[in-house]
């Protein structure tokens, strides 16, 4: 019942936060002023017209309740003004088309990273303060340092350029299971797995070695476990305990993805399409984006913050 | 009892509570060790912190002073050094084949005559020391001959026409006469010159096609002879090129200097390389004695990376050292308010920090942008810093209260009357000075990669005219990754170092100040 409740007062909690967030933003984009970018061959007065039958120009409060209306009663998002190649399209289309690639290529970053880590930092954690482990701690503090940019130059360069394994940025198109989207993908993917290699496998060292030098894995051995056994069955289950949240956390952030990876490696996602809203100052696509990432970051937060409750008895969510 | 009476008890009123000659307590011999001291102590153990202290004393050093080591400025520009390698005098007087500004190249045979006969006519070598290997390449059983040699990306750019009033053109006949070093060649024939290439200076020799293939003949050995390539220089027809100084080698008859337009000015034939030493040293006058580009230099513009970068630097320690200072203080006391007073007060900060933390910084940072439209960049970057930068350093001092507060030594300090404020910073605040200290510390390098990446992305630009900022330089550097990589190479490194002796530097900084959290990883 605790459990219950604390999961209805955080949810509730978020949901005021990412209201009044979402309030704020939208007041701050309203009070600007309406600027149209006429495309040649356009009329600015039919524009305008156009603007003004879609209500932009009444007072905010009026904009607001219309605007929340349209999002519940018709899913209408709004429609692209100021970007060339969105220009009246409804905002929500494009942004689903935009979702695939910047999910797939967070997806298989996570995949191929949370393996590695872990294990990394599992036997990092056993050989402790020997010469595997300095090497991997030594390295893990390199690339958890490093700006995940730099790598994606030395990636492009390197394995896109001077080896010509991948090609230099994303295909295009929106075939995205075929072998050749998956290839084109591969630069970005190894570039965002580094940082989050180094992640997995400083947390698993720093767990596992903690929960080594504790009582109970004393008293299995004690019972007459193997050091194998006991590592395995008691150690690695409680070690997993605040790593498996951060997994599950970054599930969740998978779908915001990396602006500056999105950028080095063009690839059409959704970083990209909020670095052209912002240039260019479409409002509909800011705030829908605004919105998205808000979101986000929020439930990433609250899952990873339940997540420890549900996988680990020990931890009573909200108790006193 | 009044006060009067308080100053004025007998001394026989007293009695020593303890009369016994043995002492069991000891007087203290030891030097009292401060806290700084003893944290000082214990990071001076700590090796990589060390490392990481001094690499970031170099990288700090180089932002304040690296651009006083060259002479260039940020607002310096020069399209035709434009990606220039890099190079230091060092390896030029060493005479090795490494960081001397130079890139192994194979070119045809049109490019290369190109490229070498500038060697031949003004002894600056573009070839580098005039060594080149002559190879077959078959492909498909045709045979195509390459040159491999060392190109000096100092020298590629060979002679240039230049513009000149009278007086210019005086001058700088009169430097010549002065120094020995001849800068004005012969002009060629405008005929003769490549259809399709007809404004580049450098073609001095007969060409026999509109792309240039050099009339040329071949040793014995098969190999191209170079010495046969003609002249194609203007010869000296009407007298009227004013022309009294430095002649080249085998000038008979007397070949023509300058052309004379219409308007009066003089068009020459400069070599760039020494144009450019003159131009500087005496037209200009901004210190630049020759082209030395220690990183090398920018595709678009020419810029120097070297200055560039070192300027970006200044720009980046200096907006994080102010953002620290700022957040220090605001989060400091914000947090101390929460943590001191807790219930109510604190509920209601706590849920404005949740909200304001919870606006991802790149909306914060765009709305700025699009409100404050006519203030500088610098001031939009600060003011997103700050308006979100506080709260982490409002939280950690709030959890050092907490743990504070109800200490006995608070309790102690309350009884003895002491207003609030006062046991906030006289007696908790010092306490929890290690944990803000290095909190604080961690905010720089954190502001550095924010304002890196943001100025990568175009979001913010810091890039007019006096400044410009890391981030602008990677992307640069980005767009020419594959043909210069030599721009980018420099402000990567230098972000990557300073975030990793920034990290190691915490690291030691936090095990210094609290010895009991030493080796978890949470800062």
């Amino acid at each position: 019942m605790y459990m219950f409740k604390y999961v209805l007062k955080r949810l509730g909690l978020m949901i005021m936060t990412f209201c009044i967030i979402v309030v704020i933003c939208f007041v701050l984009i309203k009070l600007l002023p309406i600027t149209i970018n006429v495309p040649i061959g356009e009329d600015a007065a039919k524009l305008e017209a156009q603007f003004e039958a879609r209500g932009y120009y009444d007072p905010i409060p009026v904009q607001f309740i219309r605007y929340l209306k349209r999002i519940f009663l018709e899913g209408d998002f709004g429609i692209g003004t100021q970007i060339a190649e969105y220009r009246f399209r409804n905002v929500w289309d494009v942004f689903v088309e935009k979702l695939p690639p910047t999910v797939l290529i967070n997806v298989y970053s996570s995949l191929i990273a949370i393996p590695i880590g872990i294990i990394l930092g599992i036997f990092a954690a056993l050989k402790k303060n020997k010469w595997q482990d300095h090497v991997i701690s030594t390295g893990v503090m390199i690339f958890i340092s490093v700006p995940s940019f730099v790598y994606a130059f030395l990636v492009q360069y390197i394995f896109c350029f001077k080896l010509d394994w991948f090609p230099l940025t994303m295909k295009s198109g929106f075939e995205y299971f075929t072998w050749d989207m998956f290839k084109s993908m591969m630069p970005a993917v190894i570039s965002m797995s580094f940082g989050s290699i180094a992640g997995y496998a400083r947390g698993t060292r720093a767990e596992l070695t903690e929960v080594l030098t504790s009582e109970y894995m004393l008293l299995a051995r004690t019972k007459g476990l193997t050091k194998r056994q006991a590592t395995v069955r008691h150690a690695l289950r409680n070690a997993m305990v605040p790593i498996f949240p951060s997994i599950v956390g970054e599930f969740v952030a998978v779908l915001s993805g990396s602006l500056i990876i999105e950028k080095i490696f063009s690839i059409p996602g959704v970083g990209g399409l909020y670095l052209a809203a912002i240039n260019a100052q479409d409002y509909d696509f800011f705030m829908l984006l605004s919105e998205f990432y808000i979101l986000v970051g929020l439930a990433a937060a609250i899952v990873i913050d339940l997540s420890y409750g549900f996988i680990d008895p020990r931890i009573r969510m909200g108790a006193k | 009892m009044n006060s009067e009476e308080l100053l004025n008890i007998s001394k026989d009123k007293f009695n020593f509570a303890n009369n016994s000659d043995n002492l069991h307590d000891k007087e203290l011999v030891t030097k009292p060790i401060s806290y700084f001291r003893d944290a000082w102590n214990r990071f001076k153990r700590n090796q990589a912190s060390i490392v990481a202290t001094v690499i970031i004393a170099i990288l700090f050093l180089f932002s304040i002073f690296g651009s006083l080591m060259t002479p260039y400025k940020v607002s310096y520009k020069d399209t035709y050094f434009r990606g220039t390698l890099p190079k230091i005098g060092l390896s030029e007087k060493l005479g090795i084949d490494f960081y001397d500004g130079c890139q192994d190249k194979s070119y045809k045979l049109e490019t290369f005559t190109h490229l070498y006969a500038m060697g031949m006519e003004n002894k600056h070598y573009a070839v580098k020391n005039n060594e080149y290997e002559e190879v077959k390449v078959s492909v498909d059983g045709e045979d195509t001959i390459y040159f491999n040699f060392r190109l000096d990306t100092y020298q590629m750019n060979g002679s240039v026409f230049k513009l000149f009033n009278k007086t210019e053109y005086l001058a700088l006949q009169a430097y010549q006469n002065e120094t020995g070093i001849q800068v004005i060649f012969p002009m060629t024939e405008y005929d003769y010159r490549p259809v399709n290439d007809r404004e580049n200076a450098n073609y001095w020799y007969k060409t026999s096609n509109a792309k240039g293939k050099p009339v040329i003949s071949k040793n014995a050995d098969g190999t191209y002879d170079f010495s046969s390539l003609q002249n194609i220089y203007l010869s000296y027809s009407d007298g009227y090129d004013n022309y009294n100084s430095l002649r080249i080698e085998g000038d008979t008859p007397l070949y023509d200097y300058a052309e004379i337009r219409q308007n009066g000015q003089y068009k020459c034939r400069v070599n760039y390389y020494e144009y450019y030493i003159y131009y500087h040293t005496r037209i200009a006058k901004d210190g630049i004695t020759k082209p030395m580009f220690y990183f090398g230099t920018q595709f678009e513009s020419g810029r120097d990376v070297f200055t560039c970068l070192a300027s970006g630097a200044r720009f980046s320690f200096l907006l994080a050292i102010v953002v620290a200072v700022v957040n220090l203080i605001v989060g400091a006391i914000y947090g101390a308010i929460e943590g001191y007073y807790g219930g109510k007060i604190d509920l209601l900060m706590e849920r404005f920090v949740e909200i304001l933390s919870a606006i991802p910084f790149m909306i914060v940072i765009t709305l700025l942008k699009y409100h404050m439209k006519d203030s500088s960049h610098i001031l939009i970057l600060f003011i997103s810093f700050f308006l979100t930068g506080w709260i982490g350093m409002a939280g950690r001092t709030r959890m050092q209260f907490y743990r504070f507060k109800n200490q006995e030594y608070v309790l102690a300090a309350r009884t003895l009357g002491a207003k609030d404020r006062r046991i906030m910073f006289k007696h908790i605040f010092p306490n929890s000075l290690g944990t803000l200290i290095t909190g604080s510390v961690l905010v720089i390098p954190s502001v550095i990669f924010s304002e890196t990446s943001l100025s990568y992305l175009g979001i913010i630009n810091l890039a007019t005219g006096n400044l410009t900022s890391v981030g602008t330089l990677l992307s640069q550097g980005q767009s020419y990754l594959t043909s210069y990589p030599h721009m980018i190479i420099p402000p990567a490194l230098f972000i990557s170092l300073l975030m990793l002796s920034f990290n190691l530097f915490g690291n030691g900084l936090r095990d210094a100040f609290n010895p009991s959290l030493r080796g978890s990883e949470e800062g």
